[in-house]
């Protein structure tokens, strides 16, 4: 249910002039709440930023969330974020 | 990516079936300065707060949809999490809280000067929040004021 959390708090944000960005794990979800601007990351659900202990991997996927700044809109803007390093399952 | 498929069965039902509350129409601001120039917040969903807080209430019915103010100079090691969601691995976010809490990144970033600033406090939810009513009616519009009034200009929200 954090994915629908955070897709209502960026509309309000985005309401009130705050640009918003936001990190999905589940695109499916992201795409059915219609947050304003989102990354979707090829990680498990409790990875948002990739690993743990891996500040490279995190910075790049912030990096790659506040790129989606720049599109021109209207929302939702849904983007994906590739990279060769996934979690091995559990 | 995960997909609903890898969730347990229990969790997927609820999720193929729950009616999602969707944003219509999108508000969708530009952003008011380049990065570079922005003051920048950071939200997560990740239930953390500082051990002085009281935490979230993880049996409330519907979910908790209150919000901890945490000061964006915390050390993200210190922090608790309230969080008890079996909807996902919590061993990465125990281990690095910058995995679903970059205050670290964000400082980084702001020292580099990838980002104008970043705000003086971040926010926490708790994400399992299965009936939405109270967040959408009070908790998210009163974050979002604590943010107007900070001058926030961006913010990167992170769910768990």
């Amino acid at each position: 249910m954090c994915h629908q959390t955070v897709g209502l708090i960026a509309g309000e944000l985005e309401s009130r002039g705050i640009a918003t960005t936001t990190v999905t794990m589940l695109r499916e979800i992201t795409a059915k709440v219609r947050t304003p601007r989102a990354l979707a990351v090829p990680y498990a659900l409790g990875y948002p930023l990739g690993k743990p202990g891996d500040p490279e991997l995190q910075t790049r996927i912030i990096r790659a969330a506040f790129a989606l700044l720049e599109a021109p809109g209207p929302g939702p803007v849904l983007a994906d974020f590739t990279s060769t390093w996934i979690r091995s399952a559990p | 990516m995960a997909s609903l498929s890898d969730l347990s069965l229990k969790n997927r039902v609820f999720m193929a079936t729950y009616r999602y509350r969707a944003l219509d129409p999108v508000p969708f601001a530009r952003p008011r300065k380049p990065l570079p120039s922005a003051r920048v917040a950071l939200v997560t969903t990740g239930g953390v707060h500082l051990l002085s807080q009281v935490p979230f209430d993880d049996a409330m019915k519907g979910g908790d949809s209150s919000f901890r103010e945490i000061p964006s100079e915390t050390a993200v090691e210190t922090l608790g999490i309230a969080h008890k969601s079996d909807a996902f691995d919590q061993t990465g976010f125990r281990a690095d809280r910058n995995l679903g809490f970059p205050l670290d990144r964000l400082r980084e970033m702001a020292a580099r000067g990838e980002i104008g600033a970043l705000n003086g406090r971040a926010l926490s939810f708790m994400g399992s929040i299965t009936a939405p009513g109270r967040l959408v009616k009070n908790t998210a519009p009163g974050a979002a004021a604590l943010l107007e009034a900070d001058g926030v200009d961006v913010a990167l929200l992170v769910p768990l």
